[in-house]
């Protein structure tokens, strides 16, 4: 056993070279688990923009709001994230005439491909709830985007709060598939530091599985609480 | 955008020929893996269910683990880290299975020696890590589904005179299965997407098939296009399968 290895390393895991300064983005060359985190992040931050459009889009009852909404969530439900990185790393030069840095290029298709799984938690949402409010929002003299804007929607989005932290844990997960693209996030750094010690490989996995687990499973049980605590002010129809 | 493509080159000659041996060997994995995880799941639920408290943590340590680390990473375990752990006659018996299982099939007039399940070390630990990976969320829809059912329901059948395993047998899993089958269904549409993961082993599945076609001909936009329409049409089928299943199959579950 030679648990010295990730002991060793443990701050390269955490990490890596990542440099802090006070100039805008603040954090440079993010790597470790600093860039997983950062991804997810922005991931899900980007990915509830888009998934509350692409949802609230495939809610509407006009055709050609609604078909694109359904055609990009149901095309990137049924395709690898992977192949969605890889698509999107050899689209972009096609398209804009120029690479893209596999940071940004990983960070853009999470934000896509979380934003797909979003819309459907959206469309769910604001689907569970009673058709009443609706009816009731709209006869008080509301229009159409007010209702959903200051009725539907604040009680939606709040039930789907644990639906949402549920996605980040498995956006926090799907952060490793940037490590084929050479990101070097907290998978990568497992990469190199396996590859460069070839002894230690079951230590080194293991403590990247751990780091991994220790923030899944408290976001996890985070949301089980959440959802326990919501569902007391959840409006029903009964 | 000048960007010359080249469509016709994707479905001639080898390009096509390595993007159907892709879809042959991703078909394997998943349906491979789809049949263990199932058995492996059945076998983690019911021992969540049984009374006993080793069992009961044994399964609730498994399941939490294998669902709240990374599916790569896991890989990377199983490939790179297991053979530490695991006994050498067990690493012995994996490393043989190429020369146990060759195999050979001849299909459009093109031999495939020794392709047919390249059964070999690879295969194997992405199965492994699939399988793994996926029973544990398997478990959980399983027991979310038997749960499901209110518990009077066993009481009841219990009452009227049937036995605790008639009682699951007759009355409870009847109705389980039909409300767990969707979820499970969706599981297998994830175990699809998820295997094309085991390419960072060399596994040539349809993503490996794809980037080799690549660096074959320099025209990376068409082979991935064609790889993601393979994985769209694979997905749109089952998900079309699983409405038509929820309209013939679903019912009111009256409590």
């Amino acid at each position: 056993m030679h648990w010295d290895i990730p002991a060793h390393d443990f701050t390269y895991f955490l990490y890596g070279n990542t440099v802090v300064d006070f100039t805008f983005p603040f954090i440079h060359n993010p790597e470790g688990l600093v860039a997983s985190v950062i991804l997810a992040i922005f991931g899900i931050f980007g990915a509830f923009w888009i998934g509350l459009a692409a949802g609230l889009m495939r809610l509407s009852r006009r055709r050609w709001v609604k078909l694109p909404a359904v055609a990009y969530i149901e095309m990137i439900r049924g395709m690898p994230l992977l192949l969605l990185i890889f698509w999107f790393y050899y689209m972009a030069p096609v398209v804009t005439g120029q690479t893209m840095p596999a940071f940004t290029t990983t960070m853009f298709c999470f934000m896509v491909f979380t934003g797909a799984y979003v819309g459907e938690i959206v469309r769910a949402g604001v689907l569970a709830l009673p058709k009443g409010q609706m009816e009731a929002a709209r006869s008080t003299g509301l229009s159409n985007v007010q209702a959903m804007q200051l009725v539907i929607l604040p009680q939606a989005l709040r039930n789907m709060i644990p639906s949402f932290v549920n996605q980040f844990v498995s956006l926090t997960k799907d952060t490793s598939l940037a490590a084929i693209l050479g990101v070097i996030e907290l998978t990568r750094t497992g990469v190199q530091v396996d590859n460069r010690e070839m002894v230690a490989s079951f230590e080194v996995w293991i403590t990247i599985a751990a780091l991994y687990f220790t923030i899944c499973y408290v976001l996890t049980s985070y949301s089980r609480r959440l959802e326990a605590q919501l569902s007391r002010y959840q409006a029903r129809d009964r | 955008m000048d960007y010359n493509f080249q469509w016709a080159k994707m479905f001639t000659g080898e390009p096509a020929l390595w993007m159907w041996e892709g879809f042959v060997t991703t078909m394997q994995i998943s349906v491979t893996s789809l049949f263990c995880a199932m058995i492996l799941g059945i076998i983690i639920c019911v021992l969540r269910l049984t009374p006993f408290k080793v069992f009961q943590w044994f399964s609730i340590v498994f399941i939490e683990f294998f669902r709240n680390t990374p599916l790569l990473v896991q890989i990377f375990f199983w490939y790179n880290a297991a053979h530490f752990v695991i006994p050498a006659g067990i690493n012995q018996w994996m490393n043989d299975l190429y020369y146990w299982f060759p195999g050979s099939f001849s299909l459009f007039g093109h031999e495939y020696v020794g392709e047919w399940m390249l059964f070999n070390v690879e295969l194997f630990t992405g199965i492994i890590a699939l399988t793994v990976y996926t029973s544990a969320f398997i478990a959980e829809e399983i027991r979310a589904g038997i749960f499901s059912i209110p518990k009077n329901q066993l009481e009841a059948s219990r009452a009227s005179g049937l036995s605790f395993l008639q009682g699951y047998r007759f009355v409870i899993l009847p109705q389980a299965l039909r409300i767990v089958i969707p979820p499970l269904i969706s599981q297998a549409l994830n175990l699809i997407k998820n295997s094309s993961l085991v390419m960072v082993l060399g596994v040539t599945d349809i993503m490996y098939q794809a980037s080799q076609v690549e660096s074959y001909h320099a025209m990376p936009f068409e082979a991935f296009t064609v790889a993601l329409l393979i994985y769209l049409a694979i997905s749109l089928v089952v998900s079309f399968c699983i409405t038509m299943y929820n309209k013939h199959f679903m019912i009111q579950v009256m409590y």
